[in-house]
């Protein structure tokens, strides 16, 4: 089964608390759970501050800058792997490096009803 | 073997003393077979159909639970033939079904281990966990988990199919955590039988202060998981739960009003109980893996074992509740450390202790540390402070016999 763990922090501090993973350390954790046959993507996100929210209303596509939503913690980046349960999937999110500053959300993959 | 009808009547009430008894166990293994609540639920209902029809004819089976295991089986492959609603993978199930053999002794055990540990899973709310469980392990209906927790039987309904969907959505497995996991998901397990004691030991809204029901509910489910998984906590958590359940008489006087502990009349409390969790406790001590239920269950043991509110050991109280604060560093259990010291030192010792968790905010709306400080305050006269305080408490109590304690206190200050 498809987990979507996707990773939420405060972008200002992300880099700067004394837990906060390199990104060396983040690339070896991602090359752990590719070799371990469950990756199916993995990678980190541009600040918000480049974010461009598209909506389509009545046939008029709308732009907006930023994000969906003002939060407190941003997206920073996501991991979507191939676990056999949830507890699996929890297992992966929880060696995530930046899961010591932010937080995972752990969201089942929906399989489209066609 | 034939039976005749005397002995058929004779079967229906084993069977029913069975219902009771082993029903949670053939759910639990039924569950894993199937891989489905629903449907588990729809064979453990057929099964025992099928039992009130053959029992009484035929006679009680050798091994019932295997029997009624056996039957539940047969009756989800009938469904499952039956229905559409598994064509992707019935044959993948139908030989999973067919060639298992269920019910060796440990299997059921390892069965009744899932079925707690999933109904208790982290990532479900803990309204869903407590629901879950006593629908699912302790077999109460919808409508007595409804009049438990004072709400209706259509939101505990709702609440267990959303619990029931994120299980088979979210895929939670059924399986007994591997030993790294053990531990933590133990703790949510335990939290679980907790909440549930403590909701029924005092309901936290209303006018009833007991309900023995759900505190009877959480020291067998305590009892059952001590039996399937010896571990310290749990026989700690067990403890702490008897030596309380076994004050419940004292608790409560005869027109309704709340007793506080130094007032209570200590020949009601319930000695068989007292020594059960006196014995489980230096049971845990003894296993040098002690954690805040075995500190609270040796605290409450102390209680139990003087003779007046006086004459308990406050120094070795004390001395656990520093203990308890290190593995547990909760305001709450600062403040019941606060009371030990004033028991011990008297109440100008205690009052600053109080009044620094006060400041530090995270009891501001928390009744009983409004009526600890007024208590202390009472002790030292200044009952201005003293009454300010209890109208403080009175604010944010919630339960009736808490309310009329504290009133009947702001009268005797005012009176």
């Amino acid at each position: 089964m498809k987990y979507l763990c996707l990773v939420y922090s405060d972008e200002n501090t992300l880099h700067s608390l004394p837990d906060s993973p390199h990104d060396s350390e983040c690339q070896a954790y991602a090359e752990k759970v590719h070799n371990s046959g469950r990756m199916l993507a993995a990678e980190a996100l541009q600040p918000v501050s480049t974010a461009t929210t598209i909506r389509v209303r009545s046939g008029k596509v709308s732009i907006t800058d930023g994000p969906f939503a003002e939060t407190k913690e941003q997206l920073a980046g996501f991991y979507l792997v191939d676990a056999h349960d949830l507890n699996e999937a929890i297992q992966i999110a929880s060696g995530i490096p930046a899961a010591r500053v932010g937080s995972v959300e752990v969201r089942p993959v929906r399989q489209l009803d066609v | 073997m034939p039976v005749n009808p005397a002995q058929g009547s004779q079967v229906r009430a084993q069977l029913s003393a069975m219902y009771q008894r082993e029903s949670r166990k053939v759910l639990a293994t039924l569950i894993r077979l199937l891989g489905d609540f629903e449907l588990a639920e729809e064979a453990l209902h057929e099964a025992f159909h099928a039992a009130l029809q053959q029992w009484p004819v035929e006679g009680l089976p050798a091994n019932p639970v295997a029997w009624l295991v056996s039957a539940g089986r047969f009756k989800a492959i009938d469904q499952l033939r039956k229905t559409s609603r598994l064509t992707h993978l019935p044959d993948e199930l139908l030989a999973k079904l067919s060639t298992e053999d269920a019910a060796e002794p440990e299997v059921i055990a390892d069965d009744q281990l899932r079925l707690i540990f999933t109904c208790c899973h982290p990532s479900l709310a803990t309204d869903a966990q407590l629901a879950l469980t006593l629908r699912e392990v302790c077999g109460l209906t919808t409508e007595q988990i409804a009049s438990a927790f004072l709400t209706s039987a259509p939101t505990v309904a709702q609440r267990i199919v959303r619990a029931k969907g994120k299980i088979r959505d979210a895929r939670i497995p059924y399986e007994v955590p591997p030993p790294a996991e053990l531990p933590q998901r133990l703790d949510a397990v335990l939290q679980v039988i907790y909440l549930l004691f403590n909701e029924g030991y005092s309901a936290s809204m209303g006018t009833a202060l007991l309900d023995i029901s759900l505190s009877d509910e959480a020291i067998r489910l305590g009892r059952s998981m001590l039996e399937l998984l010896p571990d310290a906590e749990t026989a700690g958590l067990l403890a702490l739960m008897l030596l309380q359940h076994a004050r419940r008489h004292a608790r409560v006087s005869g027109d309704g009003e709340l007793v506080l502990l130094p007032q209570q009349d200590r020949s009601l409390w319930q000695q068989d109980e007292i020594r059960e969790g006196g014995e489980l406790v230096q049971w845990a001590l003894r296993t040098r893996r002690i954690g805040p239920y075995t500190l609270q269950a040796a605290i409450a043991a102390l209680h139990s074992e003087a003779p007046s509110s006086s004459a308990t050991d406050w120094q070795e109280i004390c001395g656990l509740y520093h203990l308890l604060l290190q593995a547990d560093p909760s305001p709450v259990i600062a403040l019941n450390r606060a009371v030990a010291i004033a028991m011990r030192d008297g109440p100008a010792a205690a009052l600053p202790l109080i009044e620094q968790l006060q400041q530090h905010g995270q009891l501001n709306q928390y009744h009983l540390l409004y009526a600890a400080k007024a208590d202390l305050l009472r002790q030292l006269g200044r009952n201005s402070e003293a009454l300010q305080a209890y109208h403080d408490a009175l604010r944010l109590c919630q339960q009736a016999p808490e309310q009329r304690f504290l009133q009947r206190q702001i009268a005797a200050l005012t009176g």
